[in-house]
């Protein structure tokens, strides 16, 4: 489907920051061994290599922008980070064999903290995947024709992939009129999961393809997905579709709701806690109340004068039309009027969760995205 | 989870000829419901106005209802002291309608059954901000009027207190100061309210104001107050002298006498006055202060105090403290002590029904929507203030 992607680079960053005396000199080699290489090699898109490891003087920047990596540099990078990962291993005490890349990552936090508030500038250790862009290995051989028989559309892999699920398509509609033929048929109705998971984005789907894509191109893909998605299909072409799906986690599964707890008099009630800014709120929430909130012990109305404050108190009641059918006893500390009113609000609104269904909760959630 | 809206469509209104374009065709529909209460709709409508407009005669069974002032009453009685958000109210409504309320409907009672022979009780109306202080006040002293008391009406002590721009040192008094320009206000509002009495009081001493003038002994109040208004350099030692002849006389009976202090603790606190070399003057050098304290104290009979505390306009008091302790101060509580204090707080649910009414039916409110009667009471939590001005922007 996509085109065996190839990556090389210059990615500075990567290599400064080895940590370990995988020495510098080895790469100065291997640098002008490639370059070397390079030069002899066959007739190939690449540039020469003009990149100096150190230093990129202005001359060679207008170069850097179409320079691409050859297989034998990414495989000579791929080594040099696991054998860089064995001795980062090593100087941080622990296993080389289940170094994962979490640990990675915190041992160069550890050693090199950095106070940079752009957290893509700071050091980084990853796999030469993720660092180097993918690019395409060269797409025709020495005779100068094209591998893929769709290359000259312009956009190979975009359209071989919606050939296969168009294929896919056929294949299963035709296997659907069989089964008619037979009298086997039996209409089952898809069901699918509408919240858990979502399709690719069109930035996603040219990463995958390493190839541009126009709106028109990404609305065609989804929509032929789409249809293939709600054909009775086999684990064979679910896979396909799973290929080109994303989960969306389901943040309200995530939040706990907590049962109502009663108190002495019987009566329901619910705490919640909430932050904003630097607020801190904490909100008890009465069944059967007559809408008085009490905050800090105050009476909410002096609490705050400012009618905005007192809105952003109001809309969890409003949102869920009980307006004046719970009292509320609530602390707040830390911020300003604005953060702590916002405070009390996301902590009523989790109190109150305790008093609705689940699935009006995840309603709420959505209404409240889109809205 | 939404529930259904109701649309109360009630339009009824009196065939006022300024509203009569609202009723057009439904105008007939209109006054035959109007007869028969038994009609269901029109019970909401009903909660809201009373044809009594007597203060006299106002009961329990009015509470929550408004009543009207005519406009001429509303010249005469209060030329001055009305909040200002209600005199545009009056304006943009075309009458004026005050709500009966318990706090005020206690004072009256109290002062229906006043003894005059004891000295002047002082009543103190004190709440948090916004519930209806000085509406109560104005009430108390429409009924007053009504029983041909003799009021004495200062709208708010706390002007008194800040922002004068000449203070002259007194004629009477060198240590004292005096507030021309707020005097010579004070006196033609008094003169309009109390036209009748000016004539009938008679001065017990001879006061001379300067080399050419000077009023005799037994001459009428109206002359002392004439003298104040054409002469402001004068104005201030004629509201003492009035304030003085009031006290003196109101124990021999020919008339009864209301004093009504809005803002009383301002005449406690500090001021933001400075003289020439900016040194901060006390309450009580100032002339007008310090008469009036001497009015507020409960040395004289056949009268009443009626005084309201608050802390909007005060100087130097946290936004929170409405109790009289924290507003008046040791000494101001002290020489008030003994008082009744009167408290009043913000609408009870009945009264807020009345109020949203009472604004449907001016058309200030366009629709009544369940839901939106729910979010006033919360935003404003049954404040009368906070309503009036939640109304305003909708």
């Amino acid at each position: 489907m996509a085109a065996p992607c190839v990556s090389c680079g210059a990615a500075a960053s990567y290599r400064l920051f080895l940590a370990g005396r995988v020495s510098f000199a080895r790469e100065q080699g291997l640098w002008k061994a490639a370059a070397a290489g390079l030069q002899t090699g066959t007739r190939c898109q690449i540039l020469r290599l003009k990149h100096s490891p150190a230093v990129t003087t202005k001359k060679n920047v207008a170069a850097l922008r179409r320079e691409s990596y050859t297989v034998d540099f990414i495989k000579k990078q791929i080594e040099e980070f696991n054998i860089g990962k064995r001795h980062l291993a090593n100087m941080m005490g622990e296993d080389p064999e289940t170094f994962t890349q979490e640990d990675i990552d915190r041992a160069i936090t550890y050693l090199f903290p950095s106070g940079l508030f752009e957290k893509r500038a700071r050091p980084i250790m990853k796999h030469p995947e993720e660092i180097f862009p993918k690019q395409r290995a060269i797409q025709w051989g020495e005779d100068g024709r094209p591998f893929h028989f769709l290359f000259y559309t312009g956009k190979q892999s975009y359209y071989s992939l919606m050939h296969e699920a168009y294929g896919k398509v056929l294949h299963v509609e035709e296997r659907q009129d069989q089964l008619r033929a037979k009298g086997l048929f039996s209409e089952k109705p898809k069901t699918k999961d509408p919240i858990g998971s979502r399709w690719l984005i069109k930035e996603e789907l040219e990463e995958m393809l390493v190839e541009k894509l126009s709106d028109q191109d990404y609305a065609q893909f989804i929509r032929l997905l789409e249809r293939l998605s709600a054909l009775p299909c086999d684990a064979a072409e679910e896979e396909f579709v799973g290929r080109f799906r994303r989960t969306v986690t389901v943040q309200s599964k995530k939040h706990l709701i907590e049962p109502l707890q009663y108190d002495e008099q019987g009566m329901a009630f619910s705490t919640g806690r909430g932050k904003r800014k630097t607020a801190n709120a904490e909100a008890v929430v009465h069944g059967h109340g007559s809408g008085k909130i009490e905050i800090n012990g105050v009476d909410y109305l002096l609490y705050f004068p400012v009618t905005q404050d007192r809105e952003q108190l109001m809309f969890p009641f409003h949102f869920l039309d009980r307006l004046g059918k719970h009292d509320v006893t609530c602390t707040v500390s830390g911020g300003g009027r604005s953060s702590q009113a916002g405070a009390i609000r996301l902590a009523v609104a989790r109190a109150l969760c305790s008093f609705i269904t689940e699935d009006e909760v995840e309603w709420m959630r959505q209404e409240q995205t889109e809205a | 989870m939404l529930k259904g809206m109701t649309r109360l469509v009630s339009r009824v209104h009196k065939l006022d000829p300024g509203r009569f374009l609202h009723s057009g065709t439904q105008a007939p529909q209109c006054l035959v419901a109007h007869l028969d209460n038994q009609v269901p709709t029109e019970s909401p409508r009903a909660i809201s106005r009373t044809l009594e407009n007597d203060p006299a005669k106002h009961g329990e069974q009015h509470v929550g209802q408004h009543y009207n002032i005519s406009i001429q009453e509303l010249k005469t009685v209060f030329p001055h002291g009305l909040p200002p958000r209600f005199v545009m109210q009056v304006k943009t409504f075309n009458e004026a309608c005050l709500m009966v309320r318990k706090p005020a409907l206690e004072l009256l009672h109290y002062l229906k059954n006043t003894n005059f022979a004891h000295p002047a009780v002082r009543y103190v109306l004190y709440g948090e901000k916004g519930t209806g202080k000085t509406l109560s006040l104005c009430h108390i002293i429409h009924f007053c009027a009504k029983q041909d008391w003799l009021i004495l009406h200062i709208p708010d002590a706390h002007l008194w207190v800040k922002n004068c721009r000449d203070l002259l040192q007194s004629t009477y008094n060198k240590q004292r100061f005096d507030q021309p320009l707020e005097a010579s206000v004070w006196l033609k509002n008094f003169k309009t309210a109390n036209e009748r009495f000016l004539s009938q009081i008679k001065v017990q001493d001879k006061y001379v104001w300067n080399k050419r003038e000077s009023t005799e002994k037994g001459s009428p109040l109206a002359e002392v107050v004439e003298q104040g208004i054409m002469r402001v350099r004068n104005a201030t030692d004629a509201v003492g002298i009035v304030l003085k002849e009031l006290k003196r006389q109101s124990s021999l009976g020919i008339f009864r006498l209301l004093v009504a202090v809005d803002g009383v603790n301002a005449l406690w606190g500090r001021t933001t006055l400075k003289r020439e070399d900016k040194s901060l003057i006390a309450p009580e050098e100032l002339a007008l202060i310090y008469n009036l304290r001497k009015m507020v104290k409960n040395d004289w009979q056949g009268g009443a105090i009626v005084l309201t505390v608050s802390q909007t306009g005060s100087l130097f008091k946290p936004r929170k403290a409405y109790l009289p302790q924290e507003l008046l101060g040791k000494e101001g509580f002290d020489t008030l002590d003994p008082f009744i204090p009167i408290l009043v707080s913000n609408y009870n649910p009945k009264e807020f029904e009345a109020c949203i009414q009472y604004y449907l039916e001016n058309s200030w409110l366009q629709h009544e929507k369940e839901e939106g009667k729910k979010e006033l009471l919360f935003l404003s939590n049954r404040n009368p203030g906070l309503l009036e001005r939640l109304c305003a922007y909708l």
